[in-house]
């Protein structure tokens, strides 16, 4: 395929991101601009911000890359990530916007009153944030190699720059205007080659094979393994091998391979058949959002399901780039609105990767054996269109997949920024803001150099399981319950948050390997979730003394329309 | 200091405040509410408890809704098109409707609370 036209793509966002964030810094005027955007941001402006920060990397790139190679189940992903804002709404988003806070630390401080609690949120806000950003910044770099074949550290370099420009430059109220027109390119990026690729299949016969399991090959097909892996069959399977495959070289040789497992070694060469089934590559831990804990959802597919719903539904609300967004809207019925507004533009755009998935089982079957399943989404026009229309539509994917990158991350280091300027960072002020800024991005940048190969959709995963053991309850429990405690509050982040921290970061170090004990590590939000409400309300109970003084009156303008409070004062 | 001329003492000028400071916990004492009073906090309380209230019912039907679908999809192991339309396609409107039904009930709670409390 041609890179030039993505390349200018690429670069075309780029400059857009920037002079639009340009734009907003010329009207950025007041501290109060720079953080919260003065708290001005009407309704549509501020949901079509929300959309595009929310929509990272994982959702346009990898939703369809785990569809394709793993089925309908991995549909799961987008429908939590949607409801998730359901339950937001449900139970956080005025009561947080009329609290006045601006971070998840500032909620903590104001509903506690303890800085110890305080801190303990920024910590796991930073940690949170961190584990979030990291994926946006392998995916880009995932995205320039595939499309350009530069080093995988190029793209994720020139998103850090990028974003740390914007953001250090801009603060909130250039940020907002950015990640608007972010979400309108990337819908754009999706839908119109999503509309072309339909007719294509149409044109093709409307094959409707993408909907069995497991997906086969349309046509023959020849795959050359770049990497060593270990391929797992049901059934016999009937290919010709160029290269080494289970120890033994082969060339150009029919092979009949049994039921189980195979090694296949780099550099060789499988053909495949018309009508083959497509075998599941194991590579264990290796790079790319799709190849996520799939070994434990095959032990115990309904765990795992339900783990995953209870994490996205309730670990959404809790992630530091969309809670710091409620503050900048205007007051709580505005912040209400927003977020139904938002509901629906996110719930419009998750229509479209499934179509990628689905095409993507018929047309790029074998993306899934060399591991490259996220790249899907940007071969498919090139598989399927192919000439200059193809490359065009590919170019225009590519833009949208970066501008994916870009908003995400902006957003994230915005929050991360935030409370490093506000808790770590000596004292306040703009040019601090700046230098959290390049602190926010500095370690994500540095820990995607060191770890490099860490599964994306892992540490996407392990960011909403944390976020929804840790936050959830103390949004919850501090919205609509007066007998919280600061012990309690701390007591809940650590046991629940930390236990689910420690459990997937087990997992994915390989620990303890296989059986019923690895899936309940690897899904921790169904015990991790109940597990932090549980102790944060026990020891909220067991230590009644330390239920702040000021409870009632802070609760009271929580759930107090504006209204009331407007006519109080007057 | 005596004996000096009033005209020339000095004094500190300053602007009124360019934005009025958003009252953060603190209310002028008008209302029982603001008092802070027993009867105060009644109100406060019933207002929390018909928005929680409305908060449940939404996710108890967000609960029926899709808590049963593994389950359903687990019983019908061939039935992988259904699965692919009501996960790729069918949720997302239920979501926005169950979103539009929970804001006009709050907000009509709300509309509601302020009449109470203007009435009084």
């Amino acid at each position: 395929m041609n890179s030039s036209y993505a390349i200018t793509a690429v670069a075309l966002v780029v400059i857009a991101t920037v002079l639009v964030g340009a734009f907003g810094l010329r009207i950025s005027r007041t501290t109060s601009d720079f953080y919260v955007a003065s708290r001005t941001v009407g309704p549509r402006l501020n949901a079509a911000a929300i959309s595009g920060e929310y929509l990272s990397a994982a959702s346009f790139l990898g939703i369809a890359g785990l569809v394709l190679v793993q089925g309908p189940d991995m549909l799961w992903y987008p429908v939590g990530y949607t409801a998730g804002y359901l339950v937001l709404l449900l139970f956080v988003a005025a009561p947080l916007r009329r609290s006045g806070a601006y971070t998840l630390p500032d909620f903590a401080e104001a509903r506690l009153a303890s800085q110890n609690v305080r801190r303990l949120a920024g910590a796991f806000v930073v940690g949170v944030g961190w584990l979030y950003l990291l994926p946006q910044l392998q995916g880009a770099g995932l995205t320039l190699a595939v499309l350009t074949g530069a080093p995988d550290l190029l793209g994720g370099g020139i998103v850090a720059v990028v974003v740390v420009a914007t953001v250090a430059a801009g603060g909130m109220r250039s940020i907002t205007f950015v990640q608007a027109f972010q979400y309108w390119l990337k819908l754009t990026a999706l839908l119109v080659p999503a509309i072309f690729l339909t007719l294509a299949w149409q044109g093709d016969g409307s094959p409707r094979h993408a909907f069995e399991e497991p997906a086969t090959f349309r046509e023959q097909r020849v795959v050359t393994v770049d990497d060593s892996l270990d391929l797992t069959i049901d059934r016999p399977l009937t290919v010709t091998v160029d290269g080494r495959v289970d120890g033994r070289a082969r060339d150009d040789q029919r092979v009949r391979l049994a039921a189980g497992t195979h090694h296949i070694e780099h550099g060789t060469r499988l053909t495949f058949a018309k009508g083959s089934a497509v075998p599941a590559a194991d590579r264990g831990s290796s790079n790319g959002m799709s190849t996520s804990l799939e070994a434990s959802r095959e032990e115990r597919p309904l765990y795992a399901t339900y783990g995953l719903i209870l994490a996205t539904f309730l670990g959404t609300m809790g992630l530091p780039h969309v809670v710091v967004r409620f503050y900048t809207s205007p007051h709580g019925v505005a912040a209400r609105r927003t977020t139904v507004a938002v509901l629906g533009l996110i719930g419009a755009f998750y229509l479209l990767p499934p179509v990628y998935g689905a095409l993507g089982r018929i047309y790029t079957p074998e993306l899934g054996l060399t591991g490259d399943a996220d790249a899907a989404v940007l071969l498919l026009p090139d598989r399927m269109i192919g000439g200059a229309g193809g490359d065009l539509l590919g170019a225009l994917v590519a833009g949208g997949a970066f501008a994916a990158f870009l908003s995400t991350a902006s957003g994230l280091t915005m929050a991360v920024a935030g409370v490093l300027t506000q808790d770590v960072l000596p004292a306040r002020g703009v040019r601090h803001f700046r230098l959290g800024t390049v602190l926010a991005m500095a370690v994500p940048l540095a820990a995607s150099v060191l770890v490099g190969g860490l599964p994306v959709a892992d540490a996407v995963g392990l960011a909403f399981a944390v976020s929804a053991s840790s936050f959830c309850p103390l949004l919850v429990l501090g919205i609509w319950w007066r007998r919280l405690t600061p012990p309690g509050a701390a007591a809940g982040m650590v046991i629940g948050g930390g236990g689910a921290f420690v459990a997937v970061a087990a997992t994915m170090a390989g620990f303890p390997g296989t059986g019923p004990l690895h899936a309940l590590l690897a899904w921790p939000a169904l015990w991790s979730v109940p597990l932090g409400f549980l102790t944060m309300v026990l020891v909220s109970l067991a230590t009644p003394g330390r239920v702040p003084t000021g409870t009632a009156a802070i609760l009271a303008r929580f759930h107090l329309p504006e209204e009331l409070r407007a006519e109080v004062k007057a | 200091m005596p004996g000096q001329d009033p005209a020339e003492r000095r004094v500190t000028v300053t602007g009124p405040p360019r934005r009025v400071r958003r009252a953060t916990g603190y209310y002028r004492p008008r209302t029982e509410i603001d008092e802070q009073t027993t009867l105060g906090h009644t109100y406060v309380r019933s207002l929390m408890r018909t928005q929680l209230r409305a908060a449940l019912a939404v996710f108890a039907v967000l609960g029926l809704l899709v808590g049963p679908l593994p389950l359903v999809f687990a019983a019908m192991p061939d039935a992988h098109r259904l699965e692919w339309a009501v996960l790729g396609f069918c949720l997302y409107a239920p979501l926005v409707l169950l979103a539009l039904w929970y804001v006009r009930r709050a907000e009509r709670n709300e509309r509601d609370f302020v009449r109470l409390v203007e009435d009084r």
